[in-house]
């Protein structure tokens, strides 16, 4: 990638190399004069900038977002070209630099100001305001499946229609016709009737001084060429060949490598520390104790605890240097905790429910239980998860006296900017963070801990250093996806008729409306009570969905099987006046073949769940044999609006549930003596190709709003999965994961567990 | 110590210690970074290069271990004319990467396994494949880009002995 300053956006349209850039110019407007005044902002031109035309004809989309694997800059691109009328063929996909300019302003529109429709005179105002706070925030964040429905829907396809526009209104005025008779074709603007055909780049200097609609007219979907169709995913080639460059693959002159260790329990700091040995050992060139730092986001505060850190010539040197350490820790006071204890607190905090807060409410659910027929309960938890991505945190620093550069891969390149400026006391304009593709994101990579701890060490040693963490270290000092207890009832009159819902859980995360459930059930009340645990929570694929999508979606199986009926039509008659999420299971009941009979020992399972806008079904088949679960078979349906990248959709899907089907049968964290016990791949297992069952995975563009991708496959797995056990042996599995099951015990001994 | 080994065709002697893991000679003596750190202990297969034709976890691998062998990673796999590998040109029409840390290593496992094996039953990926962790889950795409190669066309294109041209750079 060519280099960027932040000056050559503000102060031009023009860049090197005859190219021209077309802006989406953003003017806070004098309408809300004392608005502006609280943002801070004097009206000053804000410059956005998406798209870049060259000499050539090439036209380059300039996408503000991180590549972990998602397919995002390749679904982006499409948004924009097919907005543009690009040729899909000579557009060029290019990652935004980390700097405010590309701070995420769609974002911020889209969920702070949700719901609002804006008359289309204040959109300038509204978009420049978002843009300011976007840019104050340091909001540069890939995650919650949004790319596609923030930055696709209110930037991408906005710059590439109103400069769609311009290059229109442009080639009119050389022409002398009216714009309505410009048509444009595969980056070429054409006239028809004077058989004028002229490429976007003859125009690109007219409308590069010019200010883009901010409500240009979008094409009817109706017309799409590009978006909704199989464009071949850009990134493929130079992951297949070894040429991509990972954050890791960075090699600098006179570069040092180094590995760290922090305290097992979270928060612990160094009381002494005898490195005479780990300084003997060859090749190791420092040993440096990282002080402890704390950075806020909105992600909430990261804290990073003291590390010690071996500066070698080798990571292999760094990595027995770091074996040699001597270290004595200081206690936290949580050196007794374990996970059964937290589980217990869990269910104290749960059966005081002091202080609950509800998510929903509806009906009298208390004196609907108070006078039921009938009554199920149960309760359900999950462990802690690590997040595992395959390339270990990493990142290479350079600090000189007045300015640093990061080379990372990491799912906020702007607001790791700022945290490593501030951490080194620099102004963050001073740093230059050269963003990477990641192996695997997952969530971990939104939090800076690791990159502070390079730039630490780098400024410390006087030399570009390249940081490591190990596996082990990967696994015991992640961001965890919580451990998780919740707790169900459900009422029945004495017809079995499903009269009222009660669900309470420990500890409330995000997205809020992840324990809500989409059926038609009169009475409900769902809440949650806080037991704080010391284990630092981490954004987790799904985030809540993850654990609410297995615990809902069990225990309405659970309810249906109570009732005596089947899983999937007690389901369908709850979502009667849902035509869109029955329609969803509906398709995957009839591809799975929900009523043909399977052979003894195997098992059907069903689950829906919506999450980040978009909604998935999902069908399970497993073989049980001698009590080992094999999983044949996963149909898969999403409705995601619309499929703007029909296979990365697919690829998304087949992701999420691997990710998801890993944490079913094998993910747990525990805890031990205020530590986590696990390590590496071993201990902390993945789901591999042996394990891995097909997937079939079908779309339904309903046209409702664009959902996201990235996440939505994840939560259903689950209790899909359990759900067909279930089917199989009559064995309910509330906690996850199934390897702690012994399902030939519990199936001889008492048919179901609690 | 000094050792001496042959990668992608070309003598390398590098002088480190013994012990050191031919994963970190591969990636900071040759700079050859296509091969990639996942777990350190020969759990999870991103560091999978072929040494002599099998596939083997580099990053438990002493350099030591390896005086004279011939050593095959990510960047040796296209043929000596350039072309794509059968498998990597499978691996990009069946779209399997998606963040792609993993896929050196799922392609060195692929490769020797349709070198001893042209037409792998589905239970020969399993045992193949299981070594390999894709943390994006892209098995179904893996055995499907398997499968879908011209088993014909793997023999001649996996002839390792193509690539050993005789070239010898010394690495201190």
């Amino acid at each position: 990638m060519s280099k960027w300053t932040r000056r050559a956006f503000i102060t031009s349209g023009i860049v090197a190399g005859g190219g021209v850039v077309v802006g989406i110019a953003m003017r806070p407007g004098n309408q809300v004069k004392d608005l502006a005044a609280k943002l801070g902002d004097d009206g000053a031109n804000l410059v956005h900038t998406y798209v870049k035309i060259d000499s050539d004809n090439t036209i380059t989309a300039i996408i503000p977002h991180s590549e972990m694997g998602q397919g995002v800059h390749t679904a982006l691109g499409q948004m924009l070209a097919e907005e543009l009328d690009a040729d899909w063929d000579q557009l060029k996909l290019e990652e935004a630099p980390a700097i405010g300019e590309y701070a995420m302003y769609a974002a911020g529109r889209r969920y702070l100001l949700t719901g609002i429709d804006f008359p289309k005179l204040v959109i300038p105002t509204v978009d420049g305001m978002m843009m300011r706070v976007a840019d104050t925030l340091n909001m540069q964040i890939t995650g919650g499946s949004m790319s596609v429905r923030t930055t696709g829907i209110l930037a991408m396809r906005t710059a590439g229609a109103a400069t769609r526009q311009l290059l229109q209104q442009a080639a009119a005025e050389a022409w002398d016709v009216p714009v309505e008779e410009i048509a444009t074709e595969k980056s070429h603007l054409i006239h028809a009737a004077s058989n004028r055909r002229e490429p976007y780049a003859s125009f690109a200097a007219d409308v590069a001084g010019m200010t883009p609609s901010y409500t240009p007219t979008f094409k009817d979907p109706a017309d799409y060429k590009i978006v909704g169709t199989h464009k071949p995913r850009r990134d493929i080639p130079a992951k297949v060949d070894g040429s991509l460059k990972f954050a890791m693959d960075v090699q600098l002159p006179n570069m040092l490598y180094a590995t760290v260790v922090r305290s097992p329990v979270p928060g612990g700091s160094v009381v002494e520390l005898d490195d005479s040995v780990a300084r003997s050992v060859e090749g190791v060139v420092d040993v440096i104790v990282i002080p402890a730092t704390t950075v806020s986001s909105m992600l909430g505060d990261t804290v990073s605890a003291e590390t010690v850190a071996v500066v070698a010539d080798s990571y292999w040197s760094a990595s027995k240097g770091l074996k040699e350490l001597k270290v004595q820790w200081s206690e936290v006071g949580f050196e007794t905790v374990s996970s059964d204890g937290i589980f217990e607190q869990f269910n104290r905090d749960i059966s005081a429910s002091a202080e609950r807060q509800t998510d929903h409410v509806q009906g009298e659910a208390s004196s609907v239980f108070a006078g039921a027929a009938k009554v199920v309960d149960a309760d359900y938890h999950v462990p802690f998860l690590a997040h595992t991505c395959m390339e270990p945190l990493n990142a290479t620093a350079d600090v000189r006296t007045d300015s640093a550069e990061i080379w990372v891969g990491c799912q906020n390149p702007l607001g790791f900017r700022r945290d490593i400026a501030d951490s080194l006391g620099m102004d963050p304009e001073k740093v230059t963070l050269h963003n990477h593709s990641m192996g695997g994101g997952f969530g971990r990579k939104a939090r800076p801990d690791w990159a502070l701890q390079v730039a630490h060490l780098a400024r410390e040693v006087g030399r570009p250093v390249q940081l490591i963490w190990s596996r082990e270290e990967d696994v015991r000092q992640d961001f965890y996806r919580p451990a998780v207890q919740s707790r169900f009832r459900a009422a029945f009159d004495a017809q079995d008729n499903l009269l009222a819902w009660e669900n309470t859980y420990t500890n409330k995360n995000e997205p809020i409306e992840a324990p809500l459930i989409p059926y038609a059930i009169p009475a409900q009340d769902i809440g949650y009570v806080s037991s704080p645990v010391h284990i630092p929570f981490g954004a987790w694929r799904s985030v809540d969905h993850s654990q609410h999508g297995f615990f809902t979606e069990s225990f309405i199986d659970e309810v249906a099987n109570a009732a005596g009926k089947d899983s999937f039509e007690f389901r369908a008659e709850l979502l009667k006046d849902s035509p869109r999420h029955l329609a969803v299971l509906n398709k995957a009941a009839e591809e799975a073949q929900w009523s043909r009979p399977l052979p003894e020992g195997s098992g059907r399972g069903i689950s829906l769940q919506e999450s980040f806008g978009s909604l998935v079904a999902q069908v399970v088949e497993v073989a049980v044999v001698e009590g080992e679960v094999s999983v044949e078979r996963v149909v898969a349906v999403i409705d995601p609006g619309l499929a703007v990248a029909p296979d990365g959709i697919a690829a998304q899907l087949e992701s999420g549930i691997i990710y998801g089907l890993t944490a079913a049968l094998h993910g747990e964290i525990t805890i031990e003596k205020g530590a986590v016990v696990q390590s590496n791949f071993h201990d902390y297992k993945a789901v591999r190709m042996n394990e891995a069952p097909n997937i079939e995975t079908h779309v339904i563009n309903s046209g409702h709003d664009i959902g996201g991708a990235g996440e939505p496959g994840t939560p259903g797995i689950a209790p899909a999965l359990m759900n067909a056990v279930f089917n199989a042996t009559g064995t309910r599995v509330r906690q996850l994961p199934l390897s702690r099951f012994d399902l030939n015990y519990q199936v001889e001994e008492t048919g179901a567990v609690g | 110590m000094s050792t001496s080994f042959w990668v992608n065709g070309v003598q390398q002697t590098v002088d480190v210690d013994p012990s050191k893991p031919l994963l970190w000679v591969i990636r900071e003596q040759l700079g050859l970074t296509g091969t990639k750190f996942g777990c350190g202990i020969s759990q999870c297969g991103a560091c999978t290069v072929h040494i002599d034709g099998a596939a083997t976890r580099s990053c438990v691998t002493p350099i030591s271990d390896i005086e004279g062998k011939q050593v095959t990673t990510i960047e040796g796999l296209r043929s000596a004319s350039g072309e794509l590998h059968p498998l990597q040109q499978a691996w990009v029409d069946h779209q399997v990467p998606q963040c792609g840390y993993c896929q050196s290593g799922q392609l060195m496992s692929a490769s020797a396994l349709l070198s001893n094996n042209p037409n792998p039953t589905d239970a020969d990926i399993d045992t193949a494949m299981q070594g390999n962790i894709c943390r994006c889950g892209m098995y179904g795409r893996i055995r499907s880009a398997i499968k879908s190669v011209d088993s014909v066309g793997i023999a001649s294109n996996t002839d390792e002995t193509l690539f050993y041209n005789g070239a010898e750079v010394n690495h201190v």
